[in-house]
């Protein structure tokens, strides 16, 4: 009986949680404007979200803005990581501190601050898009960061030192010897700063062009107005981002078993 | 080349002086400018007009509010999930947590859209239960936040000390209280760090929900939208103090695996 309740209570919440968007999920196949009624099925939301060219528009900015803010971000963080991990203390703890602040900070803040020293203080026109793509790299490299951190620390160190004796460059020795072992730290950091730089609303407006809009501040603004042939598309694009999110989710877990199998393999050997 | 010498520590440079530019710098700006009045002059005017006027102090107290009614309504859903998960043996316990996970992936104002079109078929008008709706928003758009790192904790837990306090004669209530609790206190504080702030500061949730944005965050995008740089950068000022404050009470207690938000999400 308590086994019962304790999964009860699970599926009860996991309900709540996917609820609101599977409704979505269905009434993006219909034409109904609100939620309620059934009134036909159709495919028209998703041939209005593949076809209207704002909607396009808006879609690919996200996307292209998140891969470069991430490979900037993935860049930077990881340079900084490996130079602080190898740096003295104080020079290390100060770069470690600041890389706080972004994590700690509200977005809100963060975004702000951002505008008023670039396109207030500084003057760089927002239709440049450096501030935005600056907000962006400030809000995804700290993470970057820390998640190369932990694998530096796991480190087999005499392996850099056993490069150098045999002969290797500074270069080399990091390219060949240290950043394949960092490379998972890397690979995360890279895929988290990507769903950050996907997800932020607060930095995307404090600090893009007028024109410009992500998905983020595009259903924010699609929410207030009065378009249901809009308002509608973003449902069907609520579902589509759904399933590449579970898509992905078991690609990930079906590859990372392989991986562990692999490795238990392995050990058997 | 061969002037210039290669050394691994020089790698930090182009982060720390990045981090200089666009993260100490801003701040140090919203410092000036929270200051500063429109001719450049030192003033005190945005503070104390900040303390004085009842429509910032009562946004002040109303988003502590909302933050606080809504980290606690997390927890209270988060902890029974993640214990119950943790402790439970069924095979593929990971996967359920990952599930419960999994809706940070999708874009929060795409699963704002669908909770307000579902409350909206439930309560028609949202706007008569404001504070009711923030808190189902921010909860619904941040539970999975507390949910991982309370798991992540409870997971760690050694199980011979439960065994301990059972054989030293402890009831079930008083194991749970007296061991499971207090070890998952880092798990709980790691949560309430990833819930407090960004509730108290993400006006758009409610922006989308009922269209009103009565919260700290909502002061900044107003001045924002008004071209008012001075009592805008005040109110930032004002949150980092908050944040500030928040941190260094947290950070004692605070789990390990500092990756916050990033922990949670990878």
């Amino acid at each position: 009986m308590k086994k019962f309740l304790r999964i009860a209570f699970i599926c009860i919440m996991l309900l709540a949680l996917y609820l609101p968007i599977l409704i979505l999920a269905v009434y993006s196949f219909t034409t109904s404007a609100n939620i309620g009624t059934i009134h036909g099925f159709s495919f028209q939301n998703y041939i209005t979200l593949f076809t209207k060219p704002e909607l396009a528009d808006m879609i690919w900015g996200t996307v292209i803005l998140a891969i470069a803010a991430a490979a900037i971000s993935t860049i930077l963080g990881t340079t900084g990581a490996i130079g602080a991990f190898y740096s003295k203390k104080i020079p290390s703890g100060i770069v470690g501190a600041m890389n706080r602040i972004p994590v700690v900070n509200a977005e809100v803040v963060t975004g702000f601050a951002i505008c008023i020293l670039l396109i207030v203080v500084l003057g760089v026109g927002k239709d440049t898009f450096v501030p935005l793509v600056v907000g962006h790299v400030v809000l995804c490299s700290p993470f970057v960061y820390l998640s190369v951190v932990p694998k530096l620390k796991q480190m087999d160190s005499s392996l850099y030192e056993a490069a150098m004796d045999l002969g290797a460059s500074p270069v080399q020795a990091l390219m060949k010897v240290v950043l394949p072992q960092i490379m998972p730290g890397i690979v995360s950091g890279f895929a988290l700063a990507l769903t950050l730089s996907l997800d932020d609303y607060f930095i995307t407006t404090y600090t893009k062009p007028a024109t410009f809009d992500t998905i983020s501040t595009y259903v924010v603004n699609a929410t207030k107005g009065s378009q249901t042939e809009i308002k509608t598309a973003l449902w069907a694009l609520s579902t589509v981002i759904f399933l590449i999110v579970i898509l992905l989710v078991v690609l990930m877990n079906v590859t990372g078993r392989n991986k562990e199998n692999d490795r238990k393999g392995e050990a058997r050997g | 080349m061969n002037g210039i010498r290669f050394t691994r520590k020089q790698l930090c440079i182009p982060y720390a002086l990045f981090l200089i530019c666009f993260v100490v710098a801003p701040l140090l700006v919203i410092v000036y400018y929270a200051f500063t009045n429109g001719e450049g002059q030192f003033t005190l005017a945005n503070l104390s007009g900040f303390f004085s006027s009842p429509n910032t102090i009562g946004t002040l107290a109303y988003s502590f509010a909302i933050a606080v009614v809504t980290t606690c309504v997390c927890l209270l859903i988060a902890y029974p999930v993640a214990y119950i998960l943790a402790r439970s043996n069924l095979k593929r316990k990971y996967a359920i947590v990952m599930v419960f996970v999994l809706p940070m992936w999708i874009n929060f104002t795409l699963r704002i859209t669908a909770l307000k079109e579902v409350l909206t078929v439930l309560e028609g008008n949202l706007a008569y239960h404001p504070f009711l709706n923030s808190v189902i928003g921010m909860t619904y758009d941040f539970l999975p936040f507390m949910i991982l790192p309370l798991y992540t904790t409870l997971m760690k837990l050694d199980n011979s000390l439960l065994e301990a306090a059972n054989d030293l004669g402890a009831n079930r209530a008083q194991t749970f209280f007296k061991v499971t609790l207090p070890l998952s206190v880092p798990g709980i504080i790691s949560g309430i760090v990833m819930v407090f702030l960004p509730s108290m500061t993400n006006y758009v949730v409610l922006d989308m929900l009922y269209n009103s944005t009565y919260i700290m965050g909502s002061l900044i995008g107003s001045y924002f939208a008004a071209y008012d740089w001075h009592n805008g950068s005040m109110i930032a000022l004002i949150l980092l103090f908050i944040i500030l404050i928040f941190t260094l009470f947290t950070n004692k207690y605070e789990a390990e695996d500092a990756g916050g938000r990033g922990g949670a999400l990878l």
